[in-house]
């Protein structure tokens, strides 16, 4: 039952991302981007849903499923115009179909009635055109589920009666054509290959579809049938030449095949095309890769597919005989309607994982062979210098080639914010519109993982608390429609992910009253607009009057602020009252490696991450000022950056205390504000890997992590943000002893 | 009858113990929480930690933190040299090093021989020590690592109540 354990868990992680797809395209149908081929996709989804569920006996599933199908079916068809309600219906339907997929994940079991309202609505929304979706016909559909499956599987000997109806030419069950477009003649050629029938189709199915089109004669033909010793139980022996007289197009004909078209060869002709249109494309047909099928010969000429399988049952060889299409289906597909072919394998995250160790502990070793041979100079020994700065390219490139495996686009988190932001917008009874960009912006896998949490924290905050309802916005004299803004970027090795209102704004009056009242500040603290603001971070924080369902149970933000410290990341809140609030985001790019310039503070070296670096400099002693006795400020175009001594923050000995002298390193917050660190000297720049400092001990201010260096010792990694908040912690505790060397 | 074999097999349960001394005081771990045994090396201190943290060091690939446990015991620091020893231990999932100053013995002892720690003020503040023993005429105390290393490492070390690593002069000399 393993193998059985690890299909249902493909099949969930398809579901996963078929949901995930079908979301973006509900998306764009709802607001009015959808054309038919996003209704296609929509079908293609729910219906692979259906069909996995089927395979694995979750029947509620697909007995909703297949209702939505239909529904979608007749909306694809034109039968069915895509209005506003019917949409949102197709989108909350599709909410219960996650819950359902979710529920047979989990092996729980939801409540009865969960899903009725919805199929309520589908099969309503069904019978107002005259279509039956009702469950009946879902037993029907399962049944011939059951049917396709027992086919292709070869474990039940029930298909002939199938089989025999296939072949036969049924002219007279055309229905009468409406006369809106013209009766055209098609030939279509359909030749099976072997991975259709591993693939549990049944080309049954797909002639009575093709039937329902019009006009229809079949010839099979059953030259390549093997005698009975020689046949491959799930072998594709007989090929199908249809004729069929329709005025549905070309396409009608090639969507029956639209699930089969990489197994099989398809080529559909038309023998009256209409003059001015260009017709029939077969070039769009995976033709080169054909010369599968066995060409044995075989005179019988009735004998459908269905019955070998049937005929063999107790040949069990065409398991490793099932690789060969499948891979060949995987690199010659893309001839289809698919718009991204994309060519992808599934691997097992804790491979990557394992992969990008393996690289950290070879940039470590690259770093100990550089650093062994740095004595020796590089004209003695030039193959050995040029091999080492190949190996240092190779390595960089191997980098970057695991960490993109492990990199993806934040768009599968920003894809569940647009419904989201409708749904609070309903509850509030706000008008919001939501804006989005960078959603292409790329960032490690657990990062994305585990931003959804936080994102939908702050977005429900913005919704909830910054945006006004209409007639406060009207009076506040802005339009009645709220903007939120997400957008994801690249900043240097971080990614800023920027929420942005054009709400109310933080009232900084009611935070301070709420804060002190929580007793989280003392009454009598002064502070700066933006550490109020930034006051809701606080566990135990929250200003919302009324506890709603929505936020305001005062768990939301400091628990935001721990998921992104927790992801190495940051977040604070800039607001300007009347005119909206952004929370900002930073998050590393990967969790693994970081440039950064090796110091040297006294005795001690640290790495200052390269991505919060300016610029360095040796200042001249005018460029230095001094504030109220305590604070230095280096002048630096124009601009006053404040120093901090990193030997005193972090009370290294024999650092130097005369800028001067030393160095100073203009580096960046994520604040886009600046702090001059003061430190003896550069050593260099180098590469290192990120070891986590908390997993054997507790997070310490001022240092991100540690790393290993070339010579096997642990160095640092400083934490920019730690060190500021230290200094300023120092200078308001002991201003004049920090003060003391500036003279 | 099994709760009388099982009484008799609790008090012939034997421990081990990896026994070290500190000064001229002698302790032990249990054998089981230690990974290994390492000489001294330079550590990488940790800024703005209390003296008992003497920073981290790369054992293999991982960042190990050291506790000094002369310091820990509210003695001065220790001075470490190529003779000091340093237990690497496993505790709560974490490892951490305890630098000492030798290692003297491995101790197998019945479990019922170990005395509890008396109680009385002057070790209120050893709450980490699980109880003493008595091998031929020296005693062991028997440190508690669960304990010592209970929840948040800088709290635990902090509990000694002694200030943060030493001023730039101080630390110079």
């Amino acid at each position: 039952m393993d193998d059985l354990a690890q299909f249902k868990q493909t099949f969930f992680s398809e579901c996963e991302e078929l949901l995930g797809d079908l979301e973006g395209h509900l998306m764009a149908l709802q607001a009015g981007e959808g054309d038919n081929g996003t209704l296609n996709a929509v079908f293609r989804a729910i219906h692979s849903i259906k069909g996995g569920a089927g395979a694995f006996g979750f029947e509620r599933l697909v007995a909703f499923a297949h209702i939505f199908e239909t529904v979608l079916d007749l909306m694809r068809d034109g039968r069915l115009e895509p209005t506003p309600d019917s949409v949102l219906l197709v989108l909350h339907c599709a909410d219960i179909l996650s819950d359902l997929v979710k529920a047979a994940q989990n092996g729980t079991e939801l409540s009865p009635g969960h899903e009725n309202d919805g199929r309520k609505s589908l099969i309503d929304l069904a019978a107002s055109i005259g279509v039956d979706a009702d469950p009946n016909a879902a037993d029907a559909a399962l049944a011939a589920l059951d049917a396709q499956l027992a086919g292709g599987g070869g474990l039940d000997d029930e298909p002939e009666p199938v089989v025999a109806a296939a072949p036969e030419p049924e002219p007279e069950a055309a229905p009468a054509a409406p006369a809106k477009a013209p009766l055209l003649k098609y030939v279509v050629k359909f030749e099976p290959r072997d991975a259709l029938y591993q693939r549990a189709n049944e080309p049954l199915i797909l002639i009575r579809e093709l039937r329902e089109l019009g006009g229809f004669l079949a010839k099979a033909d059953a030259e390549a049938v093997p005698s009975l010793d020689q046949i491959q139980p799930e072998g594709a022996y007989i090929k199908w030449e249809f004729e069929i007289e329709t005025d549905r197009g070309e396409q009608a004909i090639r969507d029956v095949f639209e699930f089969v078209l990489d197994d099989c060869l398809l080529e559909v002709t038309c023998l009256n095309p209409p003059a001015p249109t260009a017709a029939a494309k077969p070039a769009a047909e995976p033709k080169p890769a054909a010369a599968e099928a066995p060409k044995a010969e075989a005179p019988k000429a009735e004998a459908a597919p269905a019955v070998a399988p049937a005929a063999a049952p107790k040949t069990e060889t065409p398991k490793p005989a099932a690789a060969t299409p499948k891979a060949e289906a995987g690199g010659g597909g893309g001839g289809g309607g698919e718009t991204k072919a994309a060519r992808s394998i599934r691997v097992d995250l804790d491979r990557v994982d394992k992969l990008v160790n393996m690289v950290g502990e070879l940039v470590i070793t690259h770093a100990m062979i550089a650093q062994q041979t740095e004595h020796l100079h590089a004209d003695q020994h030039p193959e050995l210098a040029n091999g080492l700065a190949e190996l240092s390219h190779h390595i960089r490139d191997l980098q970057e080639s695991v960490m993109a495996m492990r990199a993806q686009p934040v768009k599968s988190v920003f894809a569940r914010l647009p419904r989201l932001v409708r749904e609070l917008a309903m509850m509030t009874n706000k008008k919001i519109r939501l804006d989005m960009s960078g959603e292409n912006t790329e960032i490690d896998k657990t990062v994305i993982e585990q931003l959804g949490d936080p994102l939908t924290h702050m977005i429900r905050n913005s919704c909830d608390h910054g945006i006004e309802t209409p007639d406060d916005r009207t009076a506040a004299g802005k339009p009645p429609e709220g903007v939120i803004h997400v957008s994801a970027d690249q900043r240097g090795g971080r990614i800023v992910i920027e929420i942005t209102d054009d709400g109310r704004g933080i009232n900084r009056e009611k935070v301070m009253k709420k804060a002190i009242e929580k007793k989280l500040v003392a009454p009598d603290a002064v502070l700066s607009n933006e550490e109020i603001d930034n006051l809701i971070f606080l566990p135990g924080f929250s200003t919302a009057d009324t506890v709603s369902n929505i936020s305001g149970r005062g768990v939301g933000m400091d628990v935001v602020r721990q998921n992104i410290q927790s992801l190495g990341g940051r977040v604070h809140i800039q607001s300007r009252p009347g005119q909206g609030s952004s929370f900002i985001l930073t998050l590393p790019l990967t969790l693994a490696v970081l440039d950064g310039m090796v110091l040297k503070v006294g005795v001690q070296s640290y790495i200052l991450p390269l991505a919060n670096i300016v610029e360095s400099l040796r200042p001249e002693k005018d460029q230095i000022n001094v504030v109220a006795n305590q604070s230095e400020l280096l002048r630096i175009r124009g601009e006053y950056v404040p120093l901090v001594y990193l030997h005193r923050i972090f009370k290294v000995p024999k650092g130097i205390d005369d800028p001067t002298k030393a160095l100073v390193i203009i580096v960046e917050m994520e604040d886009s504000s600046k702090m001059g660190l003061v430190v003896d000297e550069i050593i260099g720049q180098q590469q290192v890997v990120i070891k986590s400092l908390e997993e054997n001990f507790d997070p310490i201010r001022g240092v991100g992590a540690a790393t290993i260096l070339g010579n096997g010792r642990v160095s640092l990694i400083l934490d920019v943000a730690g060190i500021k908040h230290i200094a300023e912690h120092e200078s308001q505790q002991r201003p004049p002893r920090l003060a003391a060397p500036a003279a | 009858m099994a709760t009388a074999a099982e009484q008799a097999a609790r008090s012939t349960r034997t421990v081990q113990l990896v026994s070290f001394t500190v000064g001229n005081e002698e302790y032990g771990v249990d054998i089981m929480a230690v990974r290994e045994i390492r000489a001294w090396s330079e550590t990488t201190p940790l800024p703005n930690t209390p003296e008992v943290v003497r920073g981290v060091i790369n054992m293999r690939g991982a960042i190990v933190p050291i506790f000094d446990l002369r310091a820990r015991f509210g003695m001065p620091r220790t001075e470490p040299t190529k003779y000091n020893v340093v237990i690497i231990v496993s505790v709560s999932a974490r490892i951490v090093g305890i630098l000492v100053d030798a290692v003297s013995d491995i101790i197998t002892i019945n479990e019922d021989e170990i005395r509890p720690m008396p109680d009385m003020e002057q070790v209120s503040g050893l709450g980490f020590m699980e109880g003493l023993i008595t091998v031929g005429d020296r005693m062991v105390g028997l440190i508690g690592l669960e304990r010592m290393f209970s929840g948040r490492m800088l709290e635990a070390a902090d509990s000694t109540g002694k200030p943060l690593l030493a001023g730039p002069n101080e630390a110079a000399a």
